[in-house]
């Protein structure tokens, strides 16, 4: 069966100031598959991902989502969802308006927004959190926010740089299967990145290594 | 530490520059004319001398140097071992405000030229240390009853009289075949718009004059009026009689109005500081619009000099210094034994009638005359 | 236990508080007493002229705040965001604009405008806003540059397109660096003097000029006084409002340190910013090129007369006209060496007082900060009727403008010694401690040694301070005592060209060495800070 593939990288380079950073990457990814990247700090994995995204521009090479040449794309046409390492969460929004933001773009009507934003919400355990301040959460509670509100809008293919980084060993273990069941039931196209292998085999279908690539 | 030395050395610096700048300030000394003294804001050092040093504050248009009334002066230093210096502080107006905030620590020791619709403020303020001068006191100087009876406490020493007129440059209103206005009325007719240059009457005497002129032709409730039709004809309106006259009128300041507000007795400076020589006027006076004017010197209260001050009022009035005033300040001396030069009674125009107002009403009504002047004229 | 004794605070801050209470709150004093004797309250406030100058002043410092805030936004975000060749010199060139004295900015637009433009509000409006652009670009500038990039590539991917990303989250972001900006500069042009005596025709009247009109040219100090007091009153509810408005508004940013700046990479953003760079270039330079250009202009054409034939112009025997402009530049040397010299001693003392009495330095601080927070023509005004009387009588003393300079200065002194004085490391006091030293030596060997420099650039900032300082000095200058700014507003009252050349000369002068001394703060500084940071 050859089906499109969720996410294609083709021959990408990616250099700053002389260093290269991506050499030729190539990388294909399945609709619903969770994928991991893996490698060691510094090694260009998030520079990746923000290729995807499109906060980074290549130097050469091309990225496709579905069938779609989004290399020359700006972000916000691409329908990729990020997770961030630090969240990112907006300080002067809710909680509920932060998780309903995506939806707010596509020009949904308000009840529907909070609907949706409510049922993620809950999704990720956080019912009665709505009207929150983000200021206020912990790092586990800001962090399932986080995720809720990259995956409310429903996007093509869903990143995550380091999700689970510098969380404590008993709120890092209980997230991993939180994750990998949230991503899972949501049946999204998904890369991850970590440079963690145990995390990588809880939550991803395949692990790839960055210097494989 | 390089830092403190960097410091004492630009402060160093700094003071040798201004030793440096203080020499130019001195003037090269003509025909015994007056030395100007250091800045006032140097730190006092003052070496005791046998002859004395006092400021007289005056006018801008005062002359500081070069002039017979400068050598007047100097005799005057001959005489009495007492040097004389001067001081300009701007139009009468604005010399009477900063004498009002000094008073009592005056910036100098005599001052000249305060008119008669200013004199009832500078009394209030305290500027003056009442002194009848001598010549007076003994009647070796006569003067007109009418000038002493504004000071009957001898506040301060009528010097000198004259009247406020709107000037205009015959030549400029000749090439054009216009006639030059006639009256105060005509000033507001649009023929003339835009010809016409006043000064400020918070900051200028002649100004002040000019405004009662006004109110004497148009009465307490109508000269608002009228100098709202001035302002609607373009009246131009600057600080002192200095910048009115050598910069915007026509004839002496090569600038772009050929009426200014300045005295009857003007034109006769126009004849004698001709170049190349003349022998009739260039300047012609509007006599309707005239406002007699007397001016006054008086010693200034909390001087440290009083004795020297009061000489120098007297030697103000006496014969010798009152002789220069017709060619130099170009206003009539109020000694009555000093003959006046052929050149000034030929040129210098006296109206039949000159305005006056009561000294009282101006008194009561200056500041909100002013007041209300400023908003309408300048908005 | 180790605590520098009181007895070494009270003597460090005794010579500083003293003079703050003499010199300031005196006056001040002075001033509220001449306010509420007699008929000056009820005469002033009812007098319909009053409401209109405040109104006027209002909104001028309404339209140009906005004005500024619109136009600062887009270059504070370029600064803040992009890496550019230049990107200093511009920051550095919009800084110089700020702190040149108010009177070479007027006379810079007065240069430039044409006549027809001259005078007018627009005029004054203009050059206000080319005079605070800094103040935006820096402020919001700095803020922006702490607002993580990330937050705004979040909100792209989900969905937002650059427009949006701003209105939604970025704009709401800065919100507080905007309205500190917007409250600077609406307080500097709503105490505007320099800029509006030079720039606006002789009827328009800020607060600020009626307070020195009527003062010095009508002789009503109490209405003058009420004038003064009533400015106050309006500022004191403006700084409360807009701190309590920054309260509730400030949010609890995840201030990272400086998020990266990129060079800008596809040529839309290249064109952007070199766009954006140049007009603010532009806005710092042309006025300033102006006010010298129009120096070597006559009616005739080019000619350096107005330079080399500086001096009075005789316009009869023994007249006159102008006012002597290097008798004035004299007189302005003279003083800013004075007041420099007063400033830097009394700095000196409240910085090592401030430091030495730690928490409790605060109070000190906060009260010697008093002369920054009233408008020079206040302390000029309160200055010009206390000591008009004996054992008192200082009117006449050449010490006094000097005094009056440095009254103004030493806040800047203080902040910039104080700054260093505090950074030093508490551990090598405490090392000096284990070593023997008692904590009088301890704090004189560590600490007071790291004055001198931070000294020098107060200094320097005093000199620049008291050789523009035009408010203070319009009423406690004497005839003949003129300093540059006063004999520059002078010449350029005047229309003359010759006189008018002369003013631009001065002004030209004028912009020259306070340009020389920023930069010599700025070096001094740049030493001072790599030297407490490398420690």
């Amino acid at each position: 069966m050859s089906e499109t593939p969720a996410l294609r990288v083709d021959d990408v380079h990616v250099a700053f100031d002389d260093t290269s950073v991506l050499d030729g990457v190539d990388l294909s990814i399945e609709p619903g598959e969770i994928v991991a990247l893996l490698g060691p700090s510094g090694s260009g994995k998030s520079t990746l991902l923000r290729v995807v995204a499109g906060i980074v521009m290549p130097d050469s090479g091309s990225v496709h989502i579905g069938r779609t040449d989004v290399t020359r794309q700006p972000t916000h046409q691409r329908g990729v969802g990020m997770v961030f390492q630090d969240n990112q969460l907006f300080p002067h929004m809710s909680v509920l308006d932060n998780v309903a933001f995506g939806l707010k773009m596509t020009g949904r009507p308000r009840p529907d927004r909070e609907r949706i934003g409510r049922d993620w919400l809950e999704r990720v355990g956080l019912s009665g959190f709505a009207d929150r301040r983000v200021t206020e959460l912990s790092g586990g509670e800001a962090k399932r926010v986080a995720l809720a509100r990259t995956l409310a809008p429903g996007p093509n293919v869903v990143l995550l740089d380091e999700p689970l980084t510098g969380l404590d060993r008993e709120l890092h273990d209980r997230l991993a299967d939180e994750l990998a069941r949230l991503l899972r039931s949501a049946g999204v196209t998904a890369l991850l990145v970590t440079h963690d292998a145990d995390e990588a085999a809880t939550i991803a279908d395949r692990t790839v290594l960055l210097a494989d690539l | 530490m390089t830092a403190a030395r960097n410091i004492a050395a630009i402060l160093a610096a700094s003071l040798a520059i201004t030793a440096c700048g203080s020499d130019d300030v001195a003037e090269p000394d003509g025909d015994g004319t007056v030395a100007v003294g250091p800045p006032p804001t140097a730190p006092a050092a003052s070496t005791p001398t046998s002859d004395e040093t006092i400021t007289l504050v005056a006018y801008d248009s005062f002359p500081d140097a070069d002039t017979s009334l400068n050598e007047a002066l100097a005799s005057f230093t001959a005489t009495t071992g007492i040097g004389v210096d001067i001081l300009r502080a701007g139009d009468t107006g604005t010399m009477l405000s900063k004498a009002s905030l000094t008073a009592g620590n005056p910036e100098g020791d005599v001052m000249w030229g305060i008119d008669d619709s200013l004199l009832s403020r500078a009394v209030a303020d305290g500027v003056f240390d009442p002194y009848v001068a001598t010549g007076l006191a003994d009647g070796s100087v006569e003067i007109s009853e009418e000038f002493l009876a504004l000071v009957p406490d001898g506040e301060a020493t009528p010097v000198d009289y004259g009247d406020v007129c709107v000037n205009y440059d015959i030549g400029w209103f000749s090439e054009r075949d216009l006639d030059p206005p006639a009256s105060l009325a005509d000033l507001a007719d649009p023929a003339y718009a835009g010809l016409l240059v006043v000064q400020n009457p918070a900051t200028s005497s002649p100004g002040l004059a000019f405004l009662l002129a006004t109110i004497h032709e148009y009465g307490l409730e109508g000269w608002q009026d009228y100098w709202t039709a001035l302002g609607e004809n373009g009246v131009e309106v600057v600080e002192g009689w200095t910048e009115a006259y050598y910069e915007r009128f026509t004839w002496a300041g090569g600038g772009p109005t050929p009426m200014v507000v300045s005295y009857g007795s003007s034109p006769p400076a126009e004849v004698i500081f001709a170049d190349p020589p003349r022998d009739d006027s260039p300047t012609g006076v509007i006599e309707a619009t005239c406002y007699r004017q007397v001016e006054f010197a008086g010693v200034l209260r909390g001087t440290d000099a009083p004795e020297a001050a009061r000489q120098l009022v007297d030697f103000l009035v006496g014969d010798q210094f009152q002789a220069e005033i017709p060619l130099n300040l170009f206003v009539y001396p109020t000694n009555e034994a000093v003959t006046l030069p052929a050149e000034f009674v030929d040129f210098a125009v006296i109206p039949e009638q000159s305005r006056t107002l009561d000294p009282a009403v101006i008194d009561a009504n200056r500041s909100t005359w002013i007041d209300e002047w400023t908003e309408l004229v300048l908005g | 236990m180790n605590r520098l004794p009181r007895r070494l605070v009270g003597a460090l801050a005794i010579g500083p508080i003293a003079a703050l209470g003499v010199f300031y709150l005196w006056p001040f004093a002075t001033l509220l007493a001449e306010a509420l004797t007699g008929g000056a309250v009820s005469d002033t406030l009812t007098r319909s002229q009053t409401w209109d100058v405040v109104w006027f002043t209002f909104w001028q410092a309404m339209v140009s705040t906005m004005c500024t805030v619109a136009i600062g936004i887009i270059p504070a975000f370029v600064v803040a965001r992009f890496e550019f060749r230049g990107r200093r010199l511009l920051v550095g060139l919009l800084t110089a604009t700020f702190v040149l004295p108010t009177v070479v900015m007027g006379a810079a637009f007065l240069a430039l405008l044409p006549d027809s433009v001259d005078r007018t509000v627009w005029a004054v409006i203009g050059a206000h806003v080319a005079f605070n652009l800094a103040v935006v670009v820096r402020v919001v500038g700095s803020l922006w540059e702490h607002l993580p990039t990330d937050m705004e590539h979040a909100a792209a991917t989900l969905g937002a397109s650059r427009r949006r990303t701003l209105t939604t989250i970025s704009l709401p972001l800065i919100r507080p660096a905007i309205t500190a900006a917007a409250t600077i500069v609406f307080l500097f042009t709503f105490t505007s003097f320099g800029v509006i005596r030079i720039l606006g025709a002789p009827g328009t009247r800020t607060i600020e000029v009626e307070v020195w009109r009527r003062a010095t040219q009508l002789g009503d100090i109490g209405g003058a006084a009420v004038l003064s007091l009533l400015q106050l009153a309006v500022l004191a509810v403006l700084l409360v409002w807009s701190t309590t408005a920054q309260r509730r508004h400030s949010r609890a940013l995840a201030l990272e340190a400086t998020a990266p700046r990129r060079r800008p990479r596809t040529t839309a953003q290249r064109r952007f910013v070199a766009l954006t760079a140049g007009a603010a270039a532009l806005v710092a330079l042309v006025p300033l090129g102006a006010l010298v250009a129009r120096s070597f202009s006559t009616p005739t054409g080019w000619s350096t007369n107005a330079w080399t034939d500086l001096g009075r112009v005789e316009v009869r025997p023994g007249i006159r006209v102008g006012t002597d402009p290097v008798e004035a530049i004299a007189n302005s040397l003279t003083t800013a060496a004075w007041a420099t010299a007063f400033a830097v001693a009394v700095g000196a003392l409240a910085s090592l007082a401030i430091t030495a009495a730690g928490r409790h330095g605060r109070l000190i601080d906060a009260g010697l900060m008093l002369p920054l927070g009233t408008s020079a023509v206040t302390i000029g005004l309160g200055m010009l009727i206390t000591f008009d009387v004996d054992p008192v009588d200082w009117r006449a003393s050449w010490w006094l403008v000097p005094v009056g300079h440095a009254l103004v200065a030493v806040p800047f002194v203080v902040r910039t010694c104080v700054g260093v004085l505090r950074s030093v490391d508490p551990a090598m006091t405490a090392a000096a401690a284990t070593l023997g030293a008692g904590p009088v030596r301890a704090w004189r060997a560590t600490v007071v040694p790291y004055l001198w420099r931070p000294l020098a650039a107060g200094g320097a900032l005093a000199a620049a301070i008291s050789l523009g300082e035009f408010g203070a000095t319009s009423f406690l200058s004497r005839s003949g005592g003129e300093t540059m700014p006063i004999a520059i507003e002078q010449l350029l009252g005047r229309t003359g060209t010759t006189l008018q050349a002369q003013g631009y000369v001065l002004a030209t002068i004028l912009a020259a060495v306070t340009i020389a001394l920023v930069v010599a703060v700025d070096t001094i500084q740049g030493i001072v800070d790599a030297r407490v940071t490398g420690e």
